[in-house]
């Protein structure tokens, strides 16, 4: 897995419950090294230990941590950046929707070599939407409720999501989207760049 | 229009608004060069609100293919591609392309973000709104954005990797060339040596002899060649136990273990300058060295000395084996001159213990 996913996950790790819980994960995992690099890559079962490793320390269930996971990249302060290039994909919540099925595109034009889950979107009424998810781990469809739900508040649209089970490793996520000036939002202006 | 073939001189009629969805940085200007109807990024760009009825000329400049400032010399452009800007951002090159209008009722011109579009969005204030979602400007944006994320992650990985490797260097023990140890590894072991009271332990300090001509006729791979093979003569003539450094260019220390005296060392070091001796084969030729020590143990001084000690104490002795005719070891006797050249000149050796 690429080193970018596996840095996220000690990255959520070390900004929400402290260094310590890292290293107690890095520990029960069995690391050899103290930090993942985002430029490398590295094996699928090491992140794998550490996400099992992380639900032991923590207590938490597998889906529940996911989402947390997907929530954070959208909202911690440090990941700015990426919520930035979130927001490059629509003007409001449900052309952000209807761009999901780029996400991958777009995520390979940012790191050419970055394993993306293909994504499809399927609207079921006005107001409602599947969308269906396959990665090479299991569990996009908890991290993407996790990342859609905070995007929708980085929009300041109101909307519903549910996890809506897997089908042959593909997972479903519905979205009922209600009100989509819901409150103002965050702020997001184009030539921002800070290099 | 006349030469053009019927599916392309076909005329259709387009409302200001059309215009302004397909190319919300167009230009509509009349045969006079006045503007009829502005895109409304254009007009966002432009900052002067309504721009009806504004002569073209006041709003742009026209730069190339050549500078123009008349309508019909502007017409002449159309189909080319045109490089100009705001009169009232000079330093945000643009680009258009323009067409004429049937029956000389005037041109649009179209215009984008030249290559200055990241600070030209930023200085306009422009947002996702402001471009059709043809235009792949936003998508240069993006790619802006993200390659300058990830040229900060590559430029951390690339300064840890360094600070890794100097650190690593730092802590080497080992000499690359000769897999024996380094002098730092060397002066780390002589310490713990003197450290432990139970240890007797003889010391050897080696230098090459004629290495020098070696490198000098020969060259420095061959060099290389004569300094390996020390390494291997080192690791075959001694125990397990005991350990060997290069600690120079062409110099090495030995420690003995379990040494009873400088006869044992006499020993070794005899060995050691034989094989050495044995010529070295590189690329058809035979490198030809020996080799000086000097040698000490521990045994033979009264009070432990220290590593600084010990050391001149052995350097000394070599420095009297080279001048009693090399290839020979000297001994160093505390409390007196080293006088354990094997078959050298006595009359050489004082002044090298007095400037000691």
């Amino acid at each position: 897995m690429h080193g970018m996913v596996n840095r996220a996950l000690q990255g959520f790790l070390m900004t929400t419950y402290g260094d310590e819980v890292w290293a107690e994960v890095r520990s029960q995992a069995g690391l050899p090294f103290a930090d993942f690099e985002a430029m490398l890559d590295y094996p699928d079962p090491m992140t794998l230990a550490c996400f099992q490793a992380a639900c032991q320390v923590l207590h938490k269930p597998p889906n529940a941590l996911l989402e947390d996971v997907g929530t954070w990249l959208v909202t911690d302060e440090h990941l700015e950046p990426l919520r930035r290039l979130m927001r490059f994909s629509g003007t409001s919540f449900l052309d952000f929707l209807h761009s999901l099925e780029e996400l991958a595109d777009r995520g390979r034009l940012a790191v050419p070599d970055l394993d993306m889950p293909v994504i499809e979107l399927d609207q079921i009424d006005a107001v409602s939407f599947r969308i269906r998810a396959r990665w090479t781990l299991p569990g996009i469809g908890p991290i993407l409720m996790g990342c859609l739900r905070a995007m929708a508040d980085d929009y300041g649209a109101l909307a519903f999501l549910r996890l809506g089970g897997v089908e042959n490793g593909v997972e479903c996520l519905d979205v009922r989207l209600l009100d989509t000036a819901f409150s103002e939002g965050r702020s997001f202006a184009l030539g921002r760049v800070i290099a | 229009m006349t030469g053009l073939p019927p599916s392309l001189s076909r005329v259709i009629g387009l409302s200001g608004g059309a215009l302004d969805v397909l190319m919300p940085m167009h230009l509509w200007a009349d045969p006079d060069g006045r503007v009829v109807q502005a895109g409304p990024t254009l007009e966002k760009m432009a900052r002067r609100g309504d721009l009806t009825g504004l002569p073209i000329f006041r709003l742009l400049e026209f730069r190339r293919p050549s500078r123009v400032d008349g309508v019909q010399a502007l017409m002449a452009l159309a189909g080319q591609r045109i490089g100009l800007v705001l009169r009232s951002a000079p330093h945000l090159p643009l680009r258009g392309a323009l067409t004429t209008l049937p029956e000389g009722t005037g041109l649009i011109l179209d215009i984008s973000l030249g290559l200055s579009f990241a600070r030209a969005v930023s200085e306009f204030g422009l947002t996702l709104n402001n471009f059709s979602p043809c235009d792949q400007t936003i998508e240069l944006l993006y790619l802006h954005e993200a390659n300058t994320s990830t040229m900060a992650l590559s430029r951390h990985l690339s300064k840890r990797l360094q600070a890794a490797r100097a650190a690593a260097e730092a802590q080497a023990l080992t000499d690359p060339l000769t897999g024996l140890a380094n002098r730092r590894a060397m002066d780390a072991e002589i310490a713990r040596c003197l450290d432990d009271p139970a240890e007797a332990f003889g010391l050897l300090h080696i230098d090459l002899d004629h290495f020098k001509q070696v490198n000098d006729t020969l060259g420095h791979a061959a060099g290389d060649a004569v300094l390996e093979r020390v390494g291997a003569v080192l690791r075959q003539q001694l125990r397990h136990a005991d350990l060997a450094g290069r600690v120079g260019g062409d110099e090495f220390l030995v420690i003995l273990r379990d040494c009873e005296g400088t006869a044992e060392l006499d020993r070794v070091a005899a060995r050691i300058i034989a094989a050495i001796e044995e010529p070295v084969p590189f690329k058809g030729q035979a490198c030809h060295v020996s080799a000086s020590v000097g040698l000490a143990a521990s045994v033979d001084y009264a009070v432990r000395p220290g590593p600084d000690r010990l050391l001149a104490d052995t350097d000394a002795a070599l420095y009297a084996a080279k001048r009693a005719g090399r290839g020979r070891a000297a001994r160093h006797v505390p409390g007196a001159l080293p006088d354990g050249c094997r078959a050298g000149d006595p009359k050489a050796l004082p002044p090298v213990v007095a400037g000691d």
